[in-house]
């Protein structure tokens, strides 16, 4: 029988194999797993203390009794492996159903900030023109008379100063200080400053003495175009004017000129567009830069030629928005600042 | 100005006749495109062709009504006479009415049918004056009921002959200030027929004269040649002060002028058809009907028309006496002394043309801003006045008046002639056109620009004509042509920008600044850029403002010097509403006065309001929106600021130099402002590259390079100082003395808590730092960082920072 394990040892192991897998299937979290594993393969284990006592067991018996102890280890080391997935699957579950939320009950602060529908309304602009290739400029809110309207061709004393009711402050010289009455002293500055080609659109803040009313502000917002290059005609002008149209309001729209006056431009128009029904809609004025306003800016009339045109802010964002009331704007209540 | 379409017909014979100038519409269409803009078209005298001149036969009560009366009308002479209802009793029997018959269609469109009215038959509509749409044109005194006409009419006249009323239309136009000449019905005849192709004619006047010469009558003198170009007088002997013909007093109506009586109806009259402004004085009280023009003298004074004293300046000027007393303000208001009155017999007519600017300003100065003023403000036609005094005499002989042979007139300087040459290329490089010089001609003569040739074929010599003192220059007659040959006319091209369009970096970082801000929950609010006086020194914002010399109201007469108070108003207008928590911002201009008193300081800044939240909130988001900028070096100095609360508030610095502020508002000024909760506050002066952009600011700190720095492949460590300081050092202050000592080893240096207490001392706090340690080139042995750790102890030691055990 050289060879032949004895039974009794034998029995030892498989009943600790029996006795462990009982165990492990009975812990029911992992850290009950955790003791049992150390019950089953710790020093004091079953089987632990069979392999300590092979050193008594016949030399020949050594390898079966040996072979037998590693199986059964594997064994319970699988068992384990496995309940302890078993049971962190089991733990996932419970703390996800634990953890279970009602995200329409949240208490959120949803406010989020609002851009001044001017702010809107004149970034949309300046967008369509930088795609049309212009550049945007700005310039001072105070300005010298000079700027005003001097070197856009109204000397002292013009008729059409009477155009824009000023408000001059208290500086300098009375009545030579005052806040712009529209944003073409920016034409002026950038002439004066950059040689042409000039494309530019001055988007800005205008005053003028009037009485607040729906349709009227005394802080109000213009943007300007101006264009000055070699051999720009008035065909340009009304081709730009058509062209920002229908980048802003659709290739539908259509645009006309009528002639009227501004001292800094001639020939001067009014301009119209169409609206969604069709119907005429007046948006602002514009002509072909003066050639006084050119020799005022240091160039020369015969060399460049330009235009300008302009219109108010606060129009094309009423217009758009089906807005009634300018005052609106300046309220700054937060349920209208809110609604764009 | 407003014109009527049969009195533009007198200068355009073929006007009525013509296609689209006989249609009133299409005639206010044509204005506008020649730049005439025709805010509206009023037909007149329409509407009343089934109108007729009735007799009352019978008056009856209504059988079932108390308010309308059974009238027996008769209209045809030879015909039934016909019952109608009328809600009126003003008329006897035996009187004329006008009946509307059966079929009319009234001016207000309601048109007229047989009916039975509470059982009886209407067959047709007796009128009042307001019914038919001639009640604007003064007739019909009283509003009592039925129009009752002139006895004398026969039955049947139809009511527009009965009562001369013209058919017309009348045409609202919106002129610029560059076109005197269309304040004046030849004006506009002269541009509208030159648009149709029409003719364009000034009738002849021709006026018989009787007595003695006007020379021994009357005389001028203008002793300043620069105030008054001409002056012309006529004198009429016989004038007697009645009511003008029906005829004048519609069109004056039409034309928004009240009829008064003969005299100043006819003055009114040639005014708005020659657009020269004139005056009448009575003979008798103006001694030898010896006038002058001169200056005024200082403290001269005059009672005018209107009862008022009026007293002069040097720059005004004045019509005197032979004695040199004033007895009219030059071209704004007559003088009461020299009034006619039903006593007048003999008057003297004026007609002057004035220097503009010198009208401008004694109207401005005086408040008397009349049709007269504002014509020769703008600029009358200097060479009007002698055909304008024939129209005037006319129109008075035919009232009875004796025309006296002989016109007065004294000169002054009016403006010269101009010629100016055109050259063909010109007008059609400006207008990308390709009009010959014939076509240009053609479009300037028929409007008075009287062109001759040059040596040079496309090059025309064009005479401005007297009437059009706007044009000066080549650029105004290309302006002519431009309107002539019709703007709808012209091109549309877009011109190929050699520029690259886009945004400027500044523009963009505002952009990205204002994004910013609406996503951490701040709306931007747009307050006016005026405060009322008080407000800054309420806010206690710098009190420097600028004012507004003539502000319209006192609340809008101050400048602002910061959005402080603007944004602050804004939360107490919102918590009003009982909207509260409100976290509002504003990019804006402010101003204060200039050092030299001359152009004021103006520059740009963001400001953020939080309503319900502290300092905290506030030096949180000034230091992201610096982040956000791409500035590191970023301190927060505790230091009071106007406005804010003087123990929560510091200078934001960047690189040392203060950039902007952050705080919380002064609980009182909220306060003031109905603001019951705390309020975060943080600004910032954006700055730029220009002048007016201010001094340094967010926009203008130097930010990093852009260069690629390696990133160290070296381990980190992390070590956490925590030191006792007093109060009075600040946190950034000893943070910065720790990234000093730390040189290029310590990357990064972190507040991350503050602790006081009775075990630190009162006046000290403990401030813990987290300072991160590496080197780009290697892995620091301990005793390395031991001896950084050294060097910070030491360095927070030199504050008077001692570690915390």
């Amino acid at each position: 029988m050289a060879g032949m394990l004895d039974p009794a040892l034998t029995t030892i192991a498989s009943s600790a194999v029996t006795d462990g897998l009982a165990a492990i299937d009975a812990a029911s979290t992992l850290e009950a797993l955790r003791s049992v594993d150390a019950e089953l393969l710790g020093k004091a284990a079953p089987l632990s203390q069979l392999k300590a006592s092979m050193r008594d067991v016949a030399p020949e018996q050594r390898k079966a009794l040996g072979q037998a102890i590693n199986e059964a280890r594997t064994r319970l080391e699988l068992a384990i492996a496995d309940r302890h997935a078993e049971l962190e699957a089991i733990a996932r579950r419970e703390q996800l159903a634990a953890e279970q939320l009602d995200l329409s009950e949240v208490i959120a602060d949803r406010r989020v900030g609002h851009h001044h529908l001017i702010t809107q309304t004149r970034e949309m602009l300046e967008d369509a023109f930088v795609g049309l290739g212009f550049t945007v400029a700005e310039g001072p809110e105070v300005e010298t008379d000079w700027y005003n309207f001097e070197a856009l061709n109204m000397p002292a004393g013009h008729s059409a100063r009477s155009m824009w009711d000023t408000l001059y402050l208290d500086a300098g010289e009375p009545e030579t200080v005052l806040l712009r009455t529209h944003t073409s002293p920016v034409q002026v500055r950038t002439m004066m400053r950059q040689e042409p080609p000039i494309y530019i659109v001055a988007p800005g803040r205008s005053f003028r003495s009037d009485t607040a009313d729906a349709t009227h502000l005394p802080v109000f917002h213009q943007i300007e175009g101006l264009v000055v290059d070699k051999g720009i005609t008035f065909a340009d002008l009304a081709g730009t004017i058509e062209a920002f149209v229908k980048v802003l309001y659709g290739d539908d729209r259509t645009t006309r000129l009528r002639p009227s006056y501004f001292p800094f431009t001639e020939p001067s128009a009014e301009f119209d567009m169409t609206t969604a029904t069709g119907e005429w809609v007046e948006l602002g004025g514009c002509g072909m830069v003066n050639p006084n306003v050119l020799a005022h800016c240091g160039l020369d009339p015969e060399e460049w030629s330009g235009f300008a045109f302009g219109f108010g802010i606060e129009r094309m964002a009423m217009q758009r928005h089906g807005l009634d009331d300018i005052r609106e704007f300046v309220t700054n209540d937060i349920r209208f600042l809110s609604q764009f | 100005m407003k014109v009527t379409h049969t009195w533009l017909a007198e200068f355009v014979p073929g006007l009525l006749d013509h296609p689209v100038g006989g249609d009133p519409d299409a005639l206010g269409d044509v204005m506008s495109a020649i730049g005439l803009c025709c805010e509206e078209v009023v037909k007149v005298g329409a509407g009343l062709d089934g109108i007729a001149v009735a007799e009352v036969l019978e008056l009856a009560p209504h059988p079932n009504a108390d308010k309308i009366q059974l009238v027996q009308v008769r209209v045809d002479p030879d015909g039934e006479p016909l019952q109608v209802c009328c809600g009126a009793f003003n008329m006897s029997v035996g009187d004329k009415v006008p009946l509307a018959t059966i079929g009319t269609t009234m001016p207000n469109g309601m048109e007229i049918a047989r009916r039975k009215l509470r059982g009886e038959w209407s067959n047709g509509m007796l009128c009042a004056a307001e019914e038919m749409g001639v009640a604007e044109m003064g007739v019909g005194d009283d509003h009592a009921g039925i129009l009752i006409l002139d006895p004398s009419l026969a039955l049947g006249t139809p009511i527009k002959e009965a009562l001369g009323i013209e058919v017309d239309a009348v045409f609202d136009l919106d002129l610029t200030p560059n076109r005197p000449d269309a304040l004046s019905i030849i004006g506009v005849a002269r541009d509208v027929a030159a648009k149709l192709g029409l003719e364009f004619v000034l009738p002849a006047i021709d006026v018989s004269t009787s007595g003695a010469p006007a020379g021994d009558l009357a005389s001028v003198r203008i002793d300043d040649p620069d105030l008054c170009g001409r002056f012309t007088v006529r004198v009429l002997s016989g004038v007697t002060i009645g009511s003008s013909p029906s005829w004048m007093q519609q069109r004056l109506t039409h034309c928004g002028m009240r009829p008064i009586n003969s005299v100043v109806d006819i003055s009114n009259y040639v005014m708005l058809e020659y657009g020269q402004p004139n005056h009448t004085y009575d003979l008798a009280t103006v001694p030898n009907g010896a006038l002058a023009v001169r200056r005024a003298k200082p403290g001269e004074d005059l009672v005018t028309l209107d009862g008022q004293t009026r007293t002069l300046e040097e720059r005004d000027g004045v019509i005197v006496n032979g004695a040199d007393q004033p007895i009219g303000i030059a071209g704004v208001m007559g003088g009461q002394s020299t009034e006619i009155s039903d006593a007048t017999e003999s008057v003297l007519l004026e007609l002057a043309w004035w220097d503009p600017a010198s009208i401008s300003y004694t109207s401005k100065r005086l408040g008397l801003r009349s049709e007269a003023s504002s014509r020769y403000e703008k600029g009358a036609d200097p060479e009007i006045a002698g055909r304008a005094a024939w129209r005037l005499a006319q129109l008075l002989v035919e009232q009875g008046a004796t025309l006296h042979p002989g016109e007065i007139v004294a000169e002054g300087n009016v403006p010269a002639s101009i010629t100016v040459d055109v050259r063909t290329a010109r007008v059609n490089a400006l207008l990308a056109t390709r009009l010959t010089t014939d076509e240009i001609r053609g479009y300037l003569e028929p409007i008075g620009f009287a062109c001759a040739a040059t040596s040079d074929v496309d090059v025309l010599a064009v005479t401005i004509p007297s009437w059009r003192p706007d044009s000066t220059a080549e650029i105004d007659i290309v302006e002519e042509v431009a309107r002539l040959h019709g703007y709808e006319r012209l091109g549309k091209t877009v011109p190929k920008s050699a520029t690259g369009g886009g945004l400027t970096a500044r523009q963009l970082d505002i952009r990205r600044l204002r994004s910013f801000l609406t996503s951490v929950g701040a709306s931007e609010a747009m307050p006016m850029s005026f405060l009322a006086p008080g407000d800054l020194e309420a806010s206690g914002v710098r009190a420097d403002g600028v004012t507004v010399a003539n502000p319209l109201v006192a609340e809008e007469s101050v400048l602002r010097t910061s959005l402080l108070s603007g944004l602050v108003k804004t939360l107490g207008y919102n918590a009003a509403h009982r909207n509260l928590g409100l976290s509002l911002f504003e990019v804006g201009h402010c101003f204060a006065q200039a050092p030299d008193g001359a152009v004021p300081l103006e520059w740009e800044e963001v400001a953020v309001v939080l309503g319900g939240r502290d300092v905290v909130a506030a030096v949180e988001l000034s230091l992201r929106l610096t982040t956000l900028i791409g500035i590191d070096d970023v301190t927060i100095r505790n230091e009071p600021v106007g406005g804010l609360h003087p123990g929560r508030s510091a200078i934001v610095a960047a690189g040392g130099v203060a950039i902007g502020v952050v705080g919380e508002i002064d609980p009182e000024v909220c306060r003031r402002r109905g603001v019951a909760e705390r309020v975060g506050y943080l600004s910032f002066v954006l700055g730029g590259d220009e002048a007016w952009h201010g001094d340094a600011g967010l926009l203008s700190v130097p930010r990093s390079d852009g260069v690629y720095r390696p990133i160290s492949r070296f381990p980190s460590s992390d070590v956490d100082l925590a030191f006792v300081v007093d109060d009075s050092i600040g946190a950034d202050e000893l943070a910065a003395v720790l990234r000093s000592a730390g040189g290029e080893l310590v990357t990064d240096v972190e507040l991350f808590d503050v602790f006081r207490g009775d075990s630190v001392g009162e006046g000290r706090r403990s401030l813990a730092y987290r300072l991160r340690i590496q080197a780009p080139d290697r892995t620091l042995t301990d005793t390395e960082l031991g001896s950084v750790r050294d060097s910070l102890v030491t360095a927070a030691g030199s504050v008077g920072g001692t570690l915390r055990a």
